[in-house]
């Protein structure tokens, strides 16, 4: 061990970034026999999950067809994999389903690992969406190569802008941001409200909506709808895994999540860590906002009903707030997503219950040792290891 | 007053003062009616908080009461044989729906405590899959069951306060918007002045506070904290049944998905805004609501003048927005300063008394060398 002040440096000497991330016991294992153990936990809770939602379905089978019917989950669950999987169609569908999620889970991912829950995603993603319609709008006489960057660009500002404010007063006044993102969440619903009803409304709309997009709108690529937005998840997931776990700035992010007081220690600066990573993390959640719209809706209504911002948690959590992670929940997530419609036209169970699988996977991540216990599973945990900082600091109403 | 009005600037405050004067005995009582989900809402996490448990599932703790309420008093009522209704409209297929109502809250209470306490789960999340699982299930079974289009059990009625109180000059208006209520409205009154009582004056208060603030310190005078909080937490769901039974069997008499629209989470806000105590989260939601309430009012009736013109400017959607913001600048302290109970999200452990968080590093972890 050195002499001297402890500073970033020489802690990321002594512990190279690899090393410092809490894996637990499987730290030392070969990687595919990590992979794997990684991996039981959650698969274990997507299996148990699938049974819990089998059984809710065949218990509630008689309000479907009148009887009850033990085959009917497996419908479910064919026309679910049919819809997702089952055509090149809906493959891409998948994708694009998947890609908000996956861009909005990094935006909680990335809270996580500072030791912060961004509840606030959806704020975010609806900030980012409004402005990314708005600039489309006004750019409807530029060409496509000049209006669909500009477009973009102001989504990912204003997601930043919304997730600057949470940050910015945790930082300085203490402010839980879980309480502040949630109230801001609503002040973005009425904020869309008001400039898609009021200001911006179009004309010849049937609904308060805006003007449709159009030089703005994102290139259709493949199939009937995959927009040429399906790669900024495929980016963003390598920037952030990049950023995260190879660059000095991701290395004091997760060390203010794992323990803001050894940070401040070391020479680090939690606070503006604090502030930088509700940025990045409303940067991403409003490119996930544009996205959407400037790819799948062409329009910003006034009363948009999307869950995406709040699935993103759930997605975060699934991926255990590890870019790589959040990729393959997001994936999943809007496989179900995509599937789901297929699932109430062929077996009549309604779209709902993709929700209902959501949270009971989240259920039994959470009570992990229901998992561990059924499947013999003694791996490292599946929870996000931040977390502790986070609902720790809830009541906490000055930061240091 | 025509005086007061002339002033500039300030006239313009006072005249604001005195429309809502005027308008206040029309507006209560709608007010009230829309605080009291939210007020009840915020019962549930005032029991939840003040044992040191963060509940951001009242949303869903609601929503899953409404549509319980709703089906089983739609169920019953298809049972039993018509039955005139008794006084505040009460029949058997309402009572039934109420408690089941309650019951499924408390069950939802009791998953949360069982994951808070007991697993030690991060709290925050519980509420989370609470909320989503909430929006999943009742939105799934609401699909199903509304092909059969279910007849409705009706709703509760309103109490008549004696016309002695209520025809009192100046304030029989505040008696009338108080207890010309339903059941589950009138129950919030109550448990509102019990609560704020017991929580200061009772042997029940003193051990929630204590263990709400120092759970190590409760637990070696001899309080079963992890008891304490269980018995809160599933109590706490009473109110949350209540809030849900009451959009659906008291103010409205259907229900449809996702109908608590946000009001749990309001909730949430206005037990911030009201620090933690009963009576202190009933005024903020009163506050809150009043916010809704004057944007009808001016709607449907402006003032006269250049204030009625302000007034009518400021759009719908600010009303709507203010609470949130209010208690966004709260809990900024910028007015105030409201402070969360001290142990709350912290998991207690009986076996450490203090749960440390992972040292990073030796370097870290150590105290800082002494010598030079």
């Amino acid at each position: 061990m050195s002499e001297g002040p402890v500073t970033t440096e020489t802690l990321r000497k002594e512990h190279p970034p690899q090393a410092s991330a809490p894996e637990g016991a499987s730290r030392r294992l070969p990687p595919l026999r990590r992979a794997f153990r990684t991996l039981l936990l959650p698969a274990g809770a997507i299996v148990l999950a699938l049974l819990v939602g089998a059984a809710i379905m065949i218990v509630s089978s008689p309000l479907v067809d009148g009887d009850i019917n033990p085959m009917l989950p497996l419908t479910a669950y064919s026309a679910l994999v049919a819809g997702s999987l089952g055509s090149f169609n809906a493959i891409v569908n998948t994708l694009v389903q998947a890609t908000p999620l996956i861009l909005a889970g990094l935006a909680v991912g990335i809270g996580f690992k500072a030791g912060l829950f961004n509840i606030g995603a959806q704020g975010q993603f609806l900030m980012g969406a409004l402005a990314a319609a708005a600039v489309g709008i006004a750019t409807a006489g530029l060409p496509p190569i000049l209006a669909i960057p500009l477009s973009v660009l102001a989504g990912v500002f204003a997601g930043m802008a919304y997730g600057f404010v949470p940050g910015f007063l945790k930082a300085f006044t203490g402010a839980h941001e879980v309480v502040t993102t949630i109230m801001l969440n609503y002040v973005a619903i009425q904020i869309v409200a008001y400039v898609a009803s009021g200001p911006l409304r179009g004309e010849n709309a049937s609904f308060a909506r805006t003007e449709t997009i159009t030089t703005a709108a994102l290139p259709v690529i493949a199939g009937r709808e995959g927009h040429i937005g399906i790669f900024f998840a495929a980016i963003a997931v390598p920037i952030i895994a990049w950023l995260l776990f190879r660059s000095t700035l991701g290395f004091e992010i997760r060390t203010v999540g794992a323990n803001p007081d050894a940070a401040r220690y070391a020479g680090m600066r939690p606070r503006a860590l604090i502030i930088l990573t509700m940025s990045i993390a409303g940067l991403l959640a409003g490119l996930a906002g544009a996205t959407e719209i400037l790819g799948q809706v062409g329009h910003m209504p006034a009363a948009y009903a999307t869950s995406v911002g709040f699935d993103a948690i759930a997605v975060a959590l699934l991926g255990r707030a590890h870019p790589v992670g959040i990729l393959f929940a997001g994936l999943l997530f809007g496989a179900m997503r995509a599937g789901a419609g297929l699932m109430q036209i062929q077996a009549g169970i309604p779209v709902q219950m993709v929700n209902v699988l959501q949270a009971v996977i989240l259920f039994f991540l959470a009570a992990e040792l229901i998992v561990r216990y059924l499947f013999r599973v003694r791996a490292g945990g599946a929870g996000v290891q931040e977390m502790q900082t986070i609902t720790r600091s809830y009541g906490e109403q000055v930061a240091k | 007053m025509e005086l007061l009005y002339e002033i500039p600037i300030v006239g313009f405050l006072f005249q604001f003062i005195g429309y809502l004067i005027d308008v206040f005995p029309i507006i209560a009582p709608t007010i009230i009616a829309a605080a009291t989900p939210i007020a009840l809402g915020a019962l549930c996490g005032f029991m939840n908080e003040r044992s040191g448990v963060v509940n951001i599932g009242i949303e869903g703790m609601m929503l899953t009461a409404a549509f319980v309420a709703w089906w089983t008093a739609s169920l019953t009522a298809q049972l039993l044989p018509d039955s005139p209704p008794g006084p505040l409209g009460i029949s058997p297929a309402l009572l039934i729906g109420l408690g089941a109502a309650i019951g499924a809250a408390m069950l939802v209470s009791l998953a949360h405590a069982w994951l808070s306490v007991t697993v030690r789960a991060d709290q925050i999340i519980s509420g989370t899959i609470i909320n989503i699982f909430a929006v999943g299930i009742t939105g799934y079974l609401n699909l199903l069951i509304s092909r059969s289009a279910p007849p409705s059990a009706g709703q509760f009625t309103r109490w008549e306060p004696p016309a002695g109180l209520t025809e009192l000059p100046g304030i029989g208006w505040l008696f009338e918007a108080l207890f010309a209520q339903g059941p589950i409205g009138l129950t919030l009154i109550v448990a509102v002045i019990v609560l704020q009582v017991m929580l200061f004056r009772s042997r029940w208060g003193l051990r929630t506070r204590a263990v709400g603030e120092h759970p190590e310190a409760a637990e070696t005078v001899g309080i079963d904290v992890i008891r304490l909080r269980y018995r809160n937490i599933i109590l706490g769901g009473i109110f949350a049944g209540l809030a849900g039974a009451y959009l659906t069997i008291e103010f409205g008499n259907s229900f449809q998905g996702e109908m608590t629209n946000g009001r749990g989470f309001i909730a949430l806000a206005a037990l911030i805004f009201g620090r933690w105590t009963p009576l202190g989260a009933f005024g903020a939601a009163l506050l809150f609501t009043a916010s809704e309430g004057i944007q009808r009012a001016v709607r449907f009736g402006p003032p006269e003048g250049a204030l009625g013109d302000f007034l009518a400017s400021v759009p719908t959607q600010f009303y709507s927005a203010l609470p949130y913001l209010i208690t966004i600048i709260v809990l900024a302290g910028v007015v105030g300063r409201s402070r969360a109970p001290a142990a709350i999200g912290r998991a207690f452990s009986r076996e450490k008394r203090e749960r440390r968080q992972r040292p990073l590093s030796p370097a870290a972890g150590a105290p800082p060398p002494s010598g030079p």
